[in-house]
């Protein structure tokens, strides 16, 4: 089982251009569904509202960490116990939270974006998720999960 | 019934290197197989037909019970253990829940930067 989270995507757009995507808060907002209160800044708290159907009542809170232009974005956000509207913590700011990183490499055809959430380990093992709850998968291959990360990281 | 209630609130919050960490000894990966046919088990059905002595049964199936991927069920003088799946199920299915979240807002920002 991994403790962490890397997509690779290909984009036709410059690397400048996804850059801005990513870094102009207005921009970010659009794509992540979220009303942001103004710009990222190395060191301090992003604040906002996700305006995703289904989410609007989360809070958007995310400690920005690095942003090397054109190379690198990089924000702290909470995961708390529950995201279920019902149980929402009115405050994040004491939950664990992972580190998002985005990635940015110049390809023949546009850029190469990597976005990598990491510290899943971290998190106390009681993350609720009844409503998005399946039934399928199991226990089988969680053992075969857990052979494999015992095997190669005895 | 209360041990049962309160151990599953104490256990889950474990963080779960700590279950990955319980599940790397091979007598402990052992039992849990056993236990994960999902018949709850005594100590004495445990012990059975391994090298092991039931102290160090006993003490392996603490150290299960101590991450929550094992609870303890008291009958009259007896203890049964049985499997808990709950703390790595939940876990993989909110890395999954996470996981899609990030495919569908890449997917936006993919149509936003090539519009």
């Amino acid at each position: 089982m991994n403790d962490r989270i890397e997509k690779r995507i290909e984009l036709k757009a410059p690397v400048a251009r996804v850059w801005r995507a990513l870094t102009d808060y207005r921009e970010f907002g659009e794509w992540f569904c979220v009303k942001l209160e103004g710009p990222f800044v190395p060191g301090q708290i992003s604040r906002g509202q996700i305006t995703h159907p289904g989410y609007e009542h989360i809070k958007w809170a995310a400690t920005v960490q690095k942003m090397e232009p054109e190379r690198l974005f990089s924000f702290t956000w909470p995961h708390p116990k529950s995201i279920h509207k019902a149980d929402y913590p009115a405050d994040c700011s004491n939950e664990p939270t992972t580190l998002v990183e985005f990635r940015l490499e110049k390809t023949a055809s546009g850029t190469l974006l990597v976005l990598t959430e990491s510290g899943f380990d971290k998190l106390p093992g009681d993350r609720r998720l009844e409503a998005f709850r399946r039934n399928d998968g199991g226990w089988t291959e969680q053992m075969k999960n857990i052979e494999k990360y015992v095997t190669q990281k005895p | 019934m209360s041990h049962k209630s309160r151990s599953r609130t104490v256990l889950n919050r474990q963080p779960r290197a700590a279950v990955f960490a319980a599940l790397g000894d091979e007598m402990r990966l052992a039992l849990v197989a056993k236990l994960c046919a999902g018949q709850p088990r005594s100590i004495s059905e445990l012990t059975e037909g391994s090298r092991l002595t039931r102290q160090a049964v006993t003490k392996h199936l603490r150290v299960l019970e101590g991450v929550g991927i094992v609870r303890s069920n008291h009958r009259g003088r007896e203890t049964r253990f049985e499997f808990d799946p709950q703390p790595i199920e939940g876990m993989k299915q909110y890395l999954d829940f996470v996981s899609q979240q990030w495919d569908q807002a890449l997917a936006r920002l993919k149509a936003l930067v090539e519009k």
